[in-house]
């Protein structure tokens, strides 16, 4: 861990999360490696899996089946330690390594189709996630779904679905 | 559905697709302000400033107030909240995942540096 505080400001790089559209959501972020790195830890179910769903969140990803290529499917099964598990799957539309993922969210007949581009930034990568919704009531919904109030300890969870599915 | 749950939602989005109507939720964000005072913060006539806080206001993003002869602005609660909320839990979410992916690029690099890991 020595070598983070040398090569590594300690603050981490900042998430900016945007709404661009009426049918949009932008996240960016920088990462302090180049875009084939940051590529194989979206593209690689081993990788991914580590760090698609926080720690903290009380869920659990329980199976993880990722064809990453154009044309390959994935399905993500989580549960929170229960019987119940929630699936989120859907299709690679484009896959370009290092530079590009594109994938459907068909677990919702609305749901977004999400774009993941990896730019090269002088050796570190620019990450752009793009969430482009059908129609602008299938955003509304999704927000709608995160904003309904539930009892606290459900709060997190519910935060947590519609946006794990992306 | 999510119309009857949500009046505002649609209005809160055509509001907040304007720059300055956004600096000025973001302004009655730390503290309410009268109209003519935001005007001057935005360099903009009175009129141009009550337009902009005419549309906030039928979004419900922004409530005003008459006290005396000056109008006061606040911010409304529930357009925003939704967004916000929204964007917020968006942030949370990714924060964690990519300091979780920090850390493992990190790994993936050392690796890189060390050769193979099993070498």
């Amino acid at each position: 861990m020595d070598q983070r505080t040398h090569n590594h400001p300690v603050a981490q790089n900042p998430t900016e999360v945007e709404r661009k559209s009426d049918r949009e959501l932008v996240v960016t972020r920088l990462f302090d490696a180049p875009p084939q790195l940051v590529f194989r830890a979206w593209a690689e179910p081993e990788l991914f899996r580590r760090w698609w769903v926080p720690k903290d969140a009380g869920i659990m990803l329980v199976s993880c089946e990722m064809d990453v290529r154009t044309g390959g499917t994935y399905r993500l099964e989580f549960g929170a330690g229960g019987n119940d598990t929630m699936a989120f799957h859907g299709k690679y539309l484009e896959v370009v390594p290092s530079a590009r993922i594109v994938w459907t969210n068909e677990e919702e007949e609305q749901g977004a189709v999400t774009t993941v581009t990896f730019e090269d930034q002088g050796g570190k990568t620019l990450l752009t996630f793009h969430e482009l919704y059908p129609s602008k009531e299938a955003l509304d919904e999704a927000m709608a779904g995160s904003a309904a109030g539930l009892p606290t300890q459900l709060d997190q969870l519910d935060e947590l679905l519609p946006a794990i599915g992306a | 559905m999510v119309q009857l749950a949500m009046p505002s939602l649609d209005l809160s989005f055509a509001a907040l697709s304007d720059k300055t109507r956004r600096g000025v939720l973001e302004q009655l964000g730390r503290a309410d302000a009268s109209i003519t005072s935001l005007a001057d913060k935005f360099h903009m006539t009175l009129t141009g400033m009550k337009k902009h806080i005419a549309v906030l206001e039928r979004s419900g993003l922004v409530v005003t107030e008459k006290v005396g002869r000056v109008r006061t602005c606040r911010l409304g609660q529930r357009g925003l909240e939704a967004e916000a909320a929204w964007i917020e839990a968006h942030r949370k979410l990714f924060e964690a995942r990519f300091d979780a992916l920090d850390r493992i690029i990190l790994e993936m690099k050392q690796e890189e540096d060390n050769g193979p890991a099993n070498a």
